[in-house]
């Protein structure tokens, strides 16, 4: 590492004091994140309170088995992202880069049973509008509508990670991170992990309505 | 800033995929209004696992403490505000959107 770079930076006069800032900074824009899937859960909640029965036979047209293989990639991935950063802490930068390699191929699994996912679901009429699945109440629109508003934009979150992840391993390439200075691997860290919490959510609340009667 | 061991992410990894199959497999079965419970709290459970471990929220200082709950706290206004608006009218729950 070049002895003659500083990454501490005005107005910061130590760098603990700097990755405080940061972190705080980070939660701060998350805290955005989580209100702004927040309305769209408080959307799903509404309607669903209003339209239970809808709700319920609406998603049992999702892929169980596509969503629990997600899921499972998802929750994989942040391991994967936190002891890229724990890595990062002890200053391995080569150990870094393969988790986040590793991290960014989960990344890409994640969108890859999307797309076969979303293509089977236009090819069962899932996409609300006239040529809507007739064997559905009306209502089960709505919930589809949130379906794909929902996984769309978690989708675009994914993407934003994958690409985040890939520039903070190329610094990791070029032996960027230290014991010293880590932050940038632990703020994409929070990132991910934040992405990977809103699927957890989504989730139970898109493909487990009472399976017991699909 | 405290150490997490390997092994702690690997356990709490584990912890989440049991919890990933025990709330596919609730959903499976016919537990009336419980189903919601079952999910809902596996999914929090799930959520404490990521942000505390994962993102050592547990080790952080009191102030990130405050920024992290902050978030959540709007959240919970929102959307203890709205259905508190909806459920306390006065009229039948499903007329309540047709109107």
């Amino acid at each position: 590492m070049d002895s003659t770079y500083s990454p501490l930076a005005t107005p910061y006069e130590e760098m603990p004091q700097q990755k405080d800032a940061a972190t705080l900074g980070m939660w701060t824009f998350l805290a955005t994140e989580i209100l702004f899937f927040g309305a769209l859960f408080l959307a799903y909640i509404v309607f669903r309170s209003t339209y239970p029965d809808a709700f319920t036979l609406a998603s049992h047209h999702t892929i169980v088995l596509f969503g629990t293989i997600n899921t499972a990639i998802l929750l994989t991935s942040s391991l994967t992202m936190a002891l890229g950063v724990q890595a990062a802490k002890e200053g391995n930068n080569k150990i870094v880069f393969r988790y986040l390699a590793v991290t960014i191929l989960f990344g890409f699994a994640f969108m890859g049973v999307k797309g076969m996912e979303y293509y089977q679901d236009l090819q069962d009429h899932l996409w609300p509008g006239p040529h809507f699945e007739k064997s559905l109440p009306p209502q089960a629109q709505i919930f589809w509508f949130l379906y794909w508003v929902m996984t769309g934009v978690h989708a675009v979150h994914v993407t934003v990670g994958i690409f985040l992840i890939s520039y903070i391993a190329r610094l990791a390439a070029k032996r960027r991170f230290s014991a010293e200075y880590y932050t940038p691997v632990e703020m994409t860290g929070l990132y991910w992990h934040f992405v990977d919490i809103i699927w957890i959510f989504l989730y139970p609340l898109l493909y487990l309505i009472n399976r017991y009667s699909a | 800033m405290t150490h997490v061991s390997k092994k702690t992410y690997f356990l709490v990894w584990l912890a989440l995929l049991v919890l990933l199959f025990a709330t596919w497999g609730a959903a499976e079965v016919n537990l009336g209004k419980f189903n919601n419970v079952v999910a809902l709290t596996i999914a929090f459970a799930k959520m404490f696992l990521v942000l505390l471990i994962f993102m050592h929220v547990k080790y952080e200082k009191r102030l990130t403490w405050v920024f992290v709950s902050a978030g959540f706290i709007w959240l919970i206004i929102m959307i203890g505000y709205v259905m508190g608006d909806y459920i306390t009218r006065n009229e039948p729950w499903h007329t309540m959107l047709t109107r």
